[in-house]
């Protein structure tokens, strides 16, 4: 289970979180909606170990995981898709996968991890000897999501993969997150302004406002309610 | 026809040692995004502890590997406890890259007394080991000799060592993803900081051979005040800059276009204006191509 | 708190600073000896050398390893026209200046698209090569050089008044009001136009600001500066050659400013003064406590290369913004 405790975040004098506190169940695919500058990048990347923590607590299936290096995270389970353009430009389509995989041991299983990647996206497979500047905007998220698998994650950490893609693109990318956590048990947390979306594949929802949460629960109940869709989804 | 011949071996043979260093040179900048003139300095005091293991067993093929590897570990050292603190106090914008720079000079200032000390008026002797005497072809005695031979072949055999490196290893994929995009690769589960660290050592063994090389195809002496040396760091430097500092490929061009060139115009034209002449090369390249030959539009970013 | 300190202290005032700092300076020149007197002479050629980097470094955020070359230039102009057109010595100066300063444009315009470690390339390239060529052509004096004099001082001044008094008279005096004329551009909207270009080009391009002209101008204006420190250096040492202009002058230059805090002029001082008070008090300390002479020779080197790493580390600014930072708060 993930276990945030009144996670507190500052970038220099601006605090970015305000004490968020909130769990994710094992499996459970959890959307974290809000507008811009709500904090929901924060929050990504200060479970990743990208940013610091000035206060609270966080744990993973009983790991203390703030305070550590990105690196180190990986190895304990901890997959971070950072939102535009995650994928290397100057390496190819399976270079990119396989940096995921790298810090992995053992390689059958890393190959074995490769074919359910391109199972989930068979154009990767089509392209693997390409350089990955010339995917498009959806194959680059692909690209991005597949390596992250690659690391052989047991929290996946989305960040806006909708973004700047086409309504059908989108589509098959969010079937593709609801399928790994439905069939391979990984828990999802996916950030996204693509709200409704979002709350369609989800388990649960959070949404942040100003680097407070303003409401949770489940995301089928928040999907529907009129105060939260007026004030967060705009409708 | 016998004379262009001969200059454009010896331009080939210099180009490639000075192609060496600015591998060294782009290996850190790769890495780190720091201009390293320690580099220089590196490969001064592995050419010194080269001379000193080639006093102490007499073999020439015992002393280069010996003296690569103490040039990678001096480098390695560099970086961890020079470099990181250092990177961690920049991040000023305007002074970014100067004062990375101007630090690495101080740090060549101080190397520079360090081996002067030491050394004093000692001079390291590392002759060639093979005869330098040209090869006899058809009654004449041409620029290739046995000994430039082997500079060619120790110079061919690291580059293609070091691109199976960068492209066939894993190694290598997390050298280039770590340069490339440090933040992803981290989140991939590289240990970035340990890969930038082998970055540098890798650069410090380039030097150490550069410097190796560099001693014995010249006078044959290492001492720290040694004019070849502030050739190979001004050279180097420069041949790394022409080929555009983010590209291999392009320190191998910079520095055999830098070498011929030169060769050409010391044979024809005089000794003096050597300098000068890698200056208007460096200028004119830069004219035509601001980021080198092979350097990318716009940066990457680190 | 610094813009409100700064209110009070107005053009005035630095003229009147300035003043009292000529009036130390002459009191100083008639307690002083000979060799006091040449080095009071090479601390006044170094402040402006390094103001010419500050300037261009500083301000612009161009970086420039070669301004030896730029020294060559002018400490070359000065004495080629006085043999061969035998004008006064201060037009020789003003020469020097125009000519170093048109070579700086042309560098400038080259240079202008050039960032990072391209432009520190070209400037290292252009340290080595360009004194060199004095080697090939004899006009030039070759490796022997030419000679520059800068003549003897009035004899209404009386016996006692040396040669080196009269260079460094000439010198300090010169350095003045170079400086006061660069602090007034640096403090004027062209010194505001290279800070803010330095901070952001793109934002700066989108204000209206022409970011390739500006910069040009700012090359052009430090090498005019530098071919002074050249001519003063000339009038210094009375001689030219190749080899009073080493990579490791511009080396000394770059240290100079760094030392002395490169974004700002404020400190240029303090490095000028440690360029040559270093090599000076090394052999003092060395002669008292190991009396090694190879000691004495490197432990100028060694101690100007760790106090560089050591301002890099602990006071990345300069010295004098490490003062500000700690008082302010």
């Amino acid at each position: 289970m993930l276990k945030i405790e009144n996670l507190t975040v500052d970038h220099g004098a601006i605090r970015a979180l305000h004490g968020v506190s909130f769990n994710v169940e094992l499996g459970q695919l959890a959307a974290v909606i809000g507008a811009n500058g709500a904090g929901k990048t924060t929050l990504l990347r200060t479970l990743s170990g990208l940013n610091k923590a000035s206060e609270g607590q966080a744990h993973w299936s009983n790991h203390n995981i703030l305070h550590s290096k990105p690196e180190k995270l990986v190895r304990h389970g901890i997959s971070h898709v950072s939102e535009g353009k995650s994928v290397i430009p100057e390496l190819t389509v399976s270079e990119n996968l396989e940096l995921g995989s790298l810090w992995r041991r053992n390689r059958k299983e890393s190959a074995q991890s490769k074919k359910e990647v391109l199972e989930l996206f068979p154009r990767l497979g089509e392209r693997l000897s390409q350089r990955a500047d010339t995917l498009s905007g959806g194959e680059r998220q692909m690209l991005a999501i597949g390596r992250s698998i690659m690391s052989k994650p047991n929290l996946l950490l989305l960040d806006e993969p909708s973004l700047g893609l086409a309504p059908l693109v989108i589509e098959q990318i969010f079937q593709a997150i609801r399928d790994l956590t439905t069939a391979k048990g990984l828990t999802v947390i996916l950030v996204e302004q693509n709200a409704i979306g979002a709350l369609k594949i989800a388990d649960i929802g959070i949404v942040l406002n100003l680097g407070s949460i303003a409401a949770t629960g489940s995301a089928a109940a928040l999907k529907d309610d009129p105060a939260v869709r007026a004030a967060y989804l705009g409708f | 026809m016998f004379e262009f011949f001969n200059t454009l071996l010896i331009g080939v043979t210099a180009g490639s040692i000075y192609s060496l260093m600015a591998i060294s040179i782009v290996l850190v900048w790769r890495s780190t995004r720091v201009v390293n003139f320690a580099a220089g300095g590196l490969a001064l005091a592995s050419s010194f502890v080269g001379a000193a293991i080639l006093e102490k067993t007499g073999s020439f093929w015992i002393a280069l590997p010996l003296a690569m590897v103490v040039g990678a570990a001096f480098s390695a050292f560099l970086e961890y406890f020079f470099l990181r603190p250092l990177l961690k106090r920049s991040g000023d914008k305007g002074a970014e890259i100067f004062l990375p720079i101007i630090a690495t000079l101080g740090l060549l200032g101080i190397i520079k007394t360090i081996l002067n000390f030491i050394y004093g008026d000692r001079i390291g002797s590392l002759p060639p080991p093979l005869s330098d005497k040209g090869f006899i072809v058809s009654g004449e005695s041409i620029a290739l000799s046995p000994m430039r031979v082997l500079i060619l072949g120790i110079v061919l055999l690291l580059m293609i060592s070091l691109t199976l490196i960068f492209q066939r290893t894993n190694l290598g994929l997390s050298l280039r993803a770590s340069s490339f995009a440090p933040e992803i690769s981290r989140l991939s589960g590289i240990r970035v900081d340990l890969i930038r660290t082998i970055g540098w050592a890798i650069s410090g063994a380039a030097g150490a051979t550069a410097g190796i090389l560099q001693t014995t195809n010249g006078s044959g002496s290492v001492s720290p005040e040694s004019f070849e040396f502030s050739l190979l760091l001004v050279f180097g430097f420069v041949a790394a800059v022409i080929g555009g500092i983010e590209s291999l490929v392009g320190a191998v061009l910079g520095g055999l276009t830098l070498g011929i060139i030169l060769a050409f115009i010391l044979m024809y034209v005089g000794g003096s204006l050597v300098f000068f002449a890698a200056f208007m090369i460096l200028i004119l390249v830069l004219l035509l191509r601001p980021q080198g030959i092979i350097g990318a539009k716009g940066g990457r970013r680190a | 708190m610094a813009a409100v300190h700064n209110r009070h202290v107005t053009n005035k005032h630095r003229f009147v600073g300035f003043v009292l700092i000529g009036l130390a300076v002459y009191i100083l020149s008639n307690v002083v000896d000979e060799w006091k007197a040449f080095q009071g002479a090479t601390i006044a050629v170094y402040a402006v050398a390094i103001a010419s980097v500050i300037l261009l470094t500083g301000y612009s955020g161009q970086i420039s390893l070669g301004h030896g070359a730029l020294l060559a230039i002018g400490a070359y102009t000065a004495a080629l026209t006085q043999i061969y057109l035998h004008l006064p010595v201060w037009l020789c100066f003003v020469t020097a200046v125009l000519t170093t300063s048109i070579f700086g444009a042309i560098l400038g315009w080259a240079a202008a698209r050039l960032s990072g470690p391209y432009l520190a390339g070209t400037t290292l390239a252009l340290a080595v090569g360009l004194p060199s060529i004095a080697n090939q052509f004899s006009f030039l004096g070759g490796e022997q050089g030419i000679s520059f004099d800068a003549g003897w001082p009035p004899l209404s001044f009386g016996e006692t008044f040396t040669q080196y008094k009269w260079f460094f008279w000439i010198t300090s005096l010169t350095a003045l009001i170079m400086m006061w004329w660069i602090q007034n551009v640096l403090r004027s909207r062209y010194g505001r136009t290279w800070r803010a270009v330095k901070t952001n080009e793109v934002a700066a391009e989108l204000a209206g600001i022409h970011v390739g002209r500006s910069k040009v101008l700012a090359f052009t204006v430090s090498a005019g500066i530098a071919g002074m420190a050249g001519a003063l250096l000339a009038t210094t040492v009375n001689n030219v050659s190749p080899s009073a202009f080493p990579l490791a002058l511009s080396f000394a230059i770059a240290t100079g400013a760094v030392l002395s805090g490169v974004n700002t002029l404020g400190g240029v001082m303090i490095g000028a003064v440690a360029l040559v008070a270093i090599p000076e008090i090394a052999s003092l300390v060395s002669n008292r406590w190991s009396g090694s002479e190879r000691v004495a020779t490197l432990l100028p080197d060694f101690i100007v290369s760790a106090l560089l790493i050591l301002t890099v580390f602990l006071a990345p600014k300069g010295p004098i913004e490490k003062f500000r930072s700690r008082h302010v708060k």
